[in-house]
């Protein structure tokens, strides 16, 4: 099954335990607390297309946008046209930073991201970012164990180099519904030390789900970060939690503008100082701390939230 | 290129629009915020609001439909945190304020009066009356002349400007009430009501099923709305607005009878839109050989006959 990848497939999950916990007691240095900086809205022009299985890895030339981002920030892309009917923008993690040059991986999901597609080398398109905030580092020498549900292993590749560099064990899950809707399989495995893989027909790894492998590499995580469909998100979540884990996760909330304005990509979520509100996901988020998420009130209005009774009084 | 809020001279006539721009803030990274006419901010009520779960937004042709359900901080937070901090910034507030019923408009605007670095009231009277099992002020002539009334006693200084529902037989007659009862402005117009259902679940989008259609979409709408209220009260200042994308659709809005507009949608998708609009404009108008935008409002309500480039040294 790991042919199909070019991986080696962890067979001995117990060994690879081991591993990881050997690489624990690595010494860290300190991790400097990077001030983020203010998104920049460029005319950016597409240097290099790349099909990645289902999807395809556009790498922008957008200067000023990549100098301090971090893996977990994001960048929206307009869509269109200069006569475009569809309004809002595109939003994409940052799959890679290489000077001037950032990189996303684009999935058809409609008409915006059919028309994105379709750019070539040479087009130039309206970007923004780096936005959000950008995935903590684990406890100083923590295994980190990442879990994406397919592209979202997007930002992990650059998360996993950073958690290299800071002297870090990593391990993956890679889950999708199909082998050709995973993401970040090849350039993960010299990265980690166990790439997992599942897929839901079987065409690659392990047939079923990331959450059906994380009660074998969990005992030997010191912080989970997932980032994928939100029913994936709760479900990792949970397992974390049982674990006493902590877990980071970066959510896909539908947005319109991606820079705090709209208050359209909103979530349940609880505050530092124990009241719970809906704060926005692009500004707030995209990553969470998962254990302040109220995933079973998404969707919903729950009557403790901070202005809950001002709803009710006025709707 | 100046323009006027009610008797207030502000530096362009392009403004944000609200509920498109927060409290100003976030679009910092992107515009001159001093530059604009003035920042609209987000309807505040009294009370903070959670406003409604998700999903919130649904993108239509040319457009979007919302419901948000004016989740904000209330106008205690609003005035300890956000108009201070654009005050700071050296930016203008035109602040919009919602409630449902006369007198948290009247409280609101009274917590108001005086504030640094406000210019103007926006009096969004898009809001369910509770009052009057919930019909919305801005459907009501008289509901809508209470709640305007309210606001000028309440601060008799201040520019205010009542902000329009479109989805209205006559709103013509409904700028009346709100100009009789010491409006010094109208503000059109606010969303269109609309409604998107999704063909997998077989459900509306939105959770609170209906919200407001906004962007071009609405645009010749909005531009009816204007003309509309510019032939009937020609002397009444119109902020207009709805789908504005570029400087040729302000200049419509313009000739149609606005004296300034304000850019929302659009935001969304270009965050410097209301800078880059007041640039695209400024070019318009000159090309069409207007000096001040002033000469501009309501050009095209003149008799036909006289086509051609307007020629002010003509």
């Amino acid at each position: 099954m790991s042919r199909t990848w070019g991986i080696t497939q962890a067979v001995d999950l117990a060994e690879a335990q081991q591993r990881m916990t050997a690489m624990m007691s690595i010494p860290l240095p300190p991790v400097p607390n990077v001030k983020l900086l203010k998104p920049v809205q460029v005319r950016a022009q597409i240097v290099h297309v790349r099909a990645a299985g289902a999807y395809r890895e556009l790498a922008l030339h957008a200067p000023g946008v990549g100098v301090d981002a971090r893996p977990g920030q994001f960048v929206t892309l307009g869509v269109g046209g200069e006569s475009s009917a569809l309004l809002l923008r595109r939003a994409f993690a940052l799959s890679g930073v290489d000077g001037n040059v950032v990189s996303v991986v684009v999935a058809a999901h409609g008409p915006g991201t059919r028309w994105i597609l379709e750019r070539g080398a040479g087009d130039v398109m309206d970007l923004i970012g780096p936005l959000g905030r950008p995935f903590p580092e684990p406890p100083p020498g923590g295994a980190a164990l990442l879990v994406a549900g397919g592209y979202g292993a997007a930002p992990f590749v650059g998360l996993a180099q950073r958690l290299n560099a800071a002297g870090h064990a990593v391990a993956a899950v890679l889950g999708a519904a199909t082998a050709d809707r995973l993401y970040a399989v090849h350039d993960l495995a010299p990265l980690t030390q166990v790439v997992s893989v599942t897929t839901e027909d079987g065409s690659a790894g392990r047939t079923g789900r990331v959450t059906d492998v994380l009660p074998e590499l969990l005992p030997g995580a010191s912080a989970v970060y997932a980032c994928g469909p939100m029913p994936m998100l709760r479900a990792v979540a949970a397992q974390a939690a049982a674990c006493g884990l902590p877990c980071h996760v970066s959510v896909e909330e539908a947005m319109a503008c991606g820079i705090g304005v709209c208050m359209t990509c909103v979530l349940p979520v609880i505050g530092d100082d124990g009241t719970s509100a809906f704060v926005r996901s692009c500004v707030d988020g995209p990553v969470f701390d998962a254990a302040k998420v109220r995933f079973d009130d998404i969707g919903r209005l729950p009557g403790d939230l901070h202005g809950a009774g001002a709803m009710r009084a006025n709707t | 290129m100046r323009a006027r809020l009610g008797a207030t001279t502000i530096p362009s006539p392009v403004l944000t629009a609200s509920g498109c721009a927060a409290a100003g803030r976030e679009l910092d990274p992107f515009l001159d915020l001093t530059a604009l006419g003035a920042v609209v901010t987000k309807s505040v009520q009294l009370r903070a609001r959670s406003g409604r779960p998700t999903p919130r937004m649904a993108e239509t042709p040319s457009g979007m439909l919302n419901s948000i359900g004016l989740q904000g901080p209330g106008i205690d937070a609003f005035l300890a945190k956000d108009l201070p901090w654009l005050a700071a910034r050296g930016a203008r507030a035109m602040v919009s304020i919602a409630g449902g019923a006369v007198e948290e408009y009247a409280e609101l605007a009274s917590r108001l009066r005086g504030a640094a670095g406000l210019v103007a009231v926006e009096v969004n009277i898009s809001c369910p009356n509770v009052e009057s099992r919930g019909e919305v002020f801005a459907c009501d002539p008289a509901a809508a002349s209470a709640v305007l009334a309210a606001v000028r006693a309440a601060d008799p200084g201040v520019p205010v400007y009542a902000k329009l529902s479109p989805d209205v037989t006559d709103i013509v007659s409904v700028a009346r009430a709100c100009v009789d009862s010491g409006a010094d402005g109208i503000s059109a117009i606010n969303t269109l009501l609309g409604l998107v259902i999704d063909t997998d679940t077989l459900r509306p989008v939105l959770a609170a099923e209906t919200g407001g259609l906004s962007g071009p979409a609405i645009r010749p709408v909005a531009l009816r709305c204007v003309w509309q209220i510019h032939r009937a009260l020609p002397n009444t200042p119109i902020l207009g607005m709805g789908g504005i994308t570029n400087g040729a659709d302000a200049l419509q809005f313009i000739l149609a009878g606005a004296s300034a507009v304000s850019v929302g949608t659009a935001v969304f998708g270009d965050p410097n839109a209301p800078e880059r609009i007041g640039r695209e404009l400024a070019g318009a108008l000159a090309g069409k050989g207007f000096s001040r935008c002033s000469d501009a409002i309501g050009y095209a309500h003149r008799a036909p006959g006289r086509t051609g480039v307007h020629r002010v040294d003509a």
